[in-house]
Order: C-alpha cells, then structure tokens, then sequence
C-alpha cells in the first residue's frame, strides 16, 4: 500500500511542478505579501506635513513649533494667520494636521492653568487621523514637561512608557504572523481543495474511485504534498520576517513548527470539506476565497483588533481557526511563551480537527453511495 | 453461476427518492463477450454501470461481477475490472509514459511488471516517439486508444466502456473497435456503452434500456429480425418510440 501511496504522491508532485499558476501561489505570493506588507502597509510614517496657526507669536508658541518638527515626524508646511486659511491646506492636500495655538499660551503654560490647544486633522482618512493625533498629543505632553521641569514644579507625574515586545513598534511584528496563518491557509485549503475539484471536473476521479485505492489514500495522497509545500512556506515567511525585517523567535522553535504542523491540518480538513461540497474548481475557489479568505484577513486580528468590533463579528471572528493561531505565533514568537500560555489555543485548533474531519469524512462517504 | 458467467444481474433496482432510475434489471454476460448496453441519455445506462463497478450501491435486487458481489465486495470487483468513462480520463499535464507508470502504480503492480506494461502499450499502440511528450498534445483518437489500453494496465477480466467513442471520427472509430475486438480474443469480455447505432451491430449481443427497464436483450441479428427491421437503428427506434 505504501507504494502505491508513493505513486500518487508522485503524480501529484508533477502536477504541481508542471503548472505555473500553482508555483507561484506557492512560492510567489508568500514573499510577494511579506515584502509589500512590510515596505507598503504601515502604520508608521514620517514627515507628515503640518501648519500652525499660531494666535500667540510668543517665545513659548516658537519653541513648540520647532519641538513639533524635532521628532521628524511632522515637518512645517505653513504657518497660518487667520481661521479662514485653515481649510485651503486640507483641501489641496498639503496638510494634514493643523495645531491651533491659543493667545495667552504663554502665560497659561506658566501660571499653570489648564490650556487649550486644538488639533485639527482630515477626517476623511480617520486612521491616518488618529494616528496623526497620537503623536501630537505624545509630543505636546512632552513639550509641557520639559517646559515644567526647568522651572522645577515640585508636583508633576512623569509618564514614561515603553512598549513590550516589540518596542519600536515595528509593523512587521504583526504581519509576519499574519501572513503565516494566510499562506498556510491558501495553500492548505484553496490548493487542496482546487486540486481535487479539479479531479472531480476532469473525470478522473471517477477513475481513481473505480481503482481498488481506498477513499482515504486517495485524499492523503492529494493533500500530502501540499502538506510538505505549507511547511517549507512557512519556514520560508519566518525566514524572511528574521532576516528582512529582524522580526525574531522568542519562543521554542519546535512548538512553532509543531502549531504550525496543527493549523496546516486545519487547513487541510478544510480544503477536503470544501472540495467534498463543490463540484467545479471555480466553485471550490469562490468557497475558498469568500468562507476562509476574507474572514481570515479581516476577521481574525491579524490587520483590524477583533476587540473594536461589533459583537456579532467578534463572534465570528471565535470561530475562524487563523485568530486563535495568530495569536499563538505571537505569543511564542514575540513574547517568546510556552506551551502552558498557549495550550488553550492549541485546543482550540484541535478541536477544530476533528470536527471538520468528522464533517469531511462524511460528506465524502455520502457522495459516494 | 455457471463458470463461464461473468456478469450476472438480477432484478437490480436503483431509486433516488421516487425516482427508479433503473428498474429491476436482469442480465447475463458470458466470458469473452462485446456486451453492448445501449439506451438514450437518461435511460439510466450510467446509473447500472455504476452499481456494476462498485461505485454506486443498488437499491434492490442483486448482481455478481468476476464472482464477486456488487454490494458486499466492490473493493474485490475493483480488482478485477476496468474502466474507460465517458470523460477523458487521463492527466493531460502528465507524459504519456508517466500516466501509464501512475495507473500501474495505483493498481499495485511492481516496478519490473509496470516497466514491461509501458513498453508493451508504447510499442502496440506505436507512441514511443511522443512517450514523453504530455497527453495533452495528443491527437484525440490515440489519447483514447492510450486511455483504453491503461484500463486494463492491471490485465482484468472485463473492462466496462462508457461511450468509449465519443466525439472521433469514424475512421478512428473504427481502429477503436479493432482493438476491442484484439481484447476479447483475449477471452477478455467487454461491456460496451455507446450510442452509435452502427457500434451495435459490431457487438456479439446487446440490450437496449428504456426508461430504466431493459427492452430488448438479444444479438443484433435477431433483434433486426424481432422488430422487423433493417438496422440497428430501426431497431432503437421503433423501441423508444
């Protein structure tokens, strides 16, 4: 039996090597992802241009000004006289933020009194809003103690922050992760379940059916491959995440590889179930791509948090295999925690197993009679 | 069962919910026969191949193939057949050399065994000029001859053609049905579908299936003279009618 296993082992690996489309699924788009998540989407910028109406004109609302630019974040575009300006940099896009400094900030900021300072920015990108206001109010707080403590105010809280585990912020963190739980998904579950549609549009399934092969070898021999290709893919992302972007492995190397090994199973399952259900390549894609795809990327945590969504989405986002794993490759990755941190989640997966191999199994035995 | 009985089938019944698509059929097929099972589309000639070849339960009714029973050993039937369906059926992205390597390995012959069958099928059916060229490119009558040559890799006693001809010209048709008959000189028995009537009087018998019963069971000379009739094709006719 195991010959013939080797046999259809083979033939598959044909066709996988003979046809390009599938090649580069495999091995175009991990690195394509990493590389344009990585340089392409962040969250990170620099230089954004800002202008100030500045009300005060004073020493203090100067010193601010050029405090605002220290940082490289912001650079000056303008600095504006009157309100009636302020809309024109928003308009033509020159600017994004604008900092209202009022009349009496010097003398506020001295006497202690609560001051008002406005930040206005473009709504119509609220990410890149919020963010943008973030910072300012980071570095504002930042002027305001520095202008405190050289005059010594005996009552003031430092706040000093520091971001664990990825202290810089590092988009990169996240993605590599995330792209993992991605490629392993497409390639586990839409290769899989393509390629036995395609059996089954073809006829040829038909044939392999009539064989004596038994039912379970035909599948283990269509999915071992990919299995094989799922894991250098992984290894290949987490290689990438290192070397290119110095995205590290805290944890054990092992139990990655062996939660890898669990969602690949996942995935696989899920690809059968697909291919037992459809027919046609064309509607095992659609299935694949609209049930796993797109709740995976934007379910699962991997680009939006899961905990600022509606309820009813965060439900969803439970059920999506790529959340709990996510968040296992982060923990043993970034925060570099064992296996009792993320037991749990590994449940979970496994859990998750056998209840799609139970569904897959008998859907295919059903199809059969 | 008489030994030289290789199919036999009786009273075999297939029903989806209230639909019978095959209706207690009965049949028997000798070794060495050209069987030809003939019925329009939607007589249900796919539904009994299916249940003959293990791939579909049947209802009621029984049948045995190679001396095995239908419903209780398909995987022993399995062993013992061939199969062409309808579709083409081999991988077209694979070498001619590599589907045979692949439909031997499936079928468990050995490595020495699967060496000699690639030989013998490349040499008979004189492809070993294009042996390593994809199925792809084939013209579509040697990809046929190929594909019915690698249903019976494995050497079965009856090999089941589910319109085997399917779209190619006559000519070709023709040294398709030489090889059918090379086959069963072989004392191999083949059951046949097609629905080229002119195919028909090329069987030693045939049966006609309407509506899910069999019609008419008989070889073709006796049916031309039971239903007073010229050809094959009058034959059919005057039945579905």
């Amino acid at each position: 039996m195991i010959n013939v296993f080797w046999a259809f082992v083979k033939k598959e690996w044909y066709h996988i090597i003979r046809d390009k489309r599938t090649l580069l699924i495999l091995f175009g788009m991990p690195v394509a992802q990493v590389l344009l998540f990585g340089y392409a989407i962040s969250t990170e910028f620099k230089g954004a241009e800002i202008d100030v109406l500045d009300y005060a004109q004073d020493e203090s609302s100067v010193q601010l000004i050029h405090h605002l630019q220290s940082s490289g974040h912001f650079t000056l575009h303008n600095i504006l006289t009157s309100e009636q300006e302020m809309e024109k940099g928003f308009k033509e896009g020159t600017t994004k933020l604008v900092a209202v400094i009022p009349r009496d900030f010097d003398k506020e900021l001295f006497n202690g009194q609560p001051i008002t300072l406005q930040l206005i920015t473009d709504g119509s990108d609220p990410n890149n809003a919020n963010t943008l206001v973030q910072y300012a109010t980071t570095m504002l707080n930042d002027f305001q103690r520095e202008q405190l403590s050289m005059r010594s105010t005996p009552f003031q809280i430092r706040v000093e922050s520091r971001m664990l585990y990825n202290p810089q912020l590092v988009s990169a963190y996240t993605f590599i992760p995330g792209t993992i739980a991605l490629i392993l998904l497409i390639v586990c579950a839409m290769l899989t379940s393509l390629t036995i549609a395609k059996e089954k549009e073809l006829g040829t399934m038909e044939i392999l059916l009539v064989s004596p092969l038994p039912p379970l070898v035909i599948i283990l021999g269509k999915v071992t491959p990919y299995a094989v290709l799922a894991f250098i893919d992984a290894v290949l992302i987490l290689l990438l995440g290192y070397f290119v972007f110095k995205v590290p492995v805290l944890g054990s190397v092992a139990l990655l590889l062996f939660c890898c090994l669990l969602y690949v199973l996942v995935g696989l399952s899920l690809g059968t179930l697909i291919s037992t259900r459809s027919s046609s390549q064309q509607q095992a894609m659609m299935s694949s791509l609209m049930g796993l795809m797109m709740p995976s990327l934007i379910l699962s945590g991997f680009i939006f948090p899961l905990s600022s969504m509606p309820g009813i989405l965060q439900l969803i986002g439970q059920i999506i295999p790529a959340t709990y794993f996510i968040e296992i490759l982060k923990g043993i990755m970034l925060r570099g925690v064992g296996l009792q941190f993320v037991y749990l989640e590994i449940l979970v997966l496994l859990g998750m197993v056998m209840v799609l191999l139970a569904f897959a199994w008998k859907n295919f035995n059903v199809r059969l009679q | 069962m008489n030994t030289s009985t290789v199919i036999q089938v009786e009273n075999l019944t297939k029903r989806f919910g209230n639909f019978t698509a095959v209706d207690t059929i009965s049949f028997e097929v000798k070794k060495g026969e050209i069987f030809g099972f003939l019925g329009a589309n939607g007589a249900g000639k796919t539904t009994a191949i299916k249940m003959l070849i293990g791939l579909s339960k049947p209802t009621d009714g029984m049948g045995k193939v190679a001396g095995f029973d239908i419903a209780k050993e398909p995987e022993q039937i399995k062993k013992n057949i061939g199969y062409m369906s309808q579709k083409f059926s081999l991988y077209n992205d694979l070498t001619v050399k590599q589907n045979i390597r692949f439909f031997g390995g499936i079928y468990g012959l050995s490595k020495e065994k699967i060496r000699q069958k690639t030989h013998t099928i490349l040499t008979e059916l004189d492809l070993e000029s294009v042996a390593k060229k994809p199925v792809a490119e084939l013209p579509l009558g040697w990809k046929q001859r190929l594909a019915f040559a690698i249903s019976m890799v494995h050497e079965p006693e009856i090999v089941f053609l589910d319109e085997p001809t399917g779209g190619v010209d006559p000519n070709v048709r023709r040294q398709f049905w030489e090889t059918i008959y090379y086959v069963a000189g072989q004392g191999r028995t083949v059951f046949v579908t097609t629905h080229y009537m002119d195919e028909a009087e090329y069987c030693d018998r045939v049966s006609i299936m309407v509506d899910g019963k069999i019609e008419a069971l008989d070889t073709p000379n006796t049916l031309k003279k039971q239903f007073n009739a010229t050809s094959m094709d009058e034959v059919f006719l005057k039945l579905a009618r």
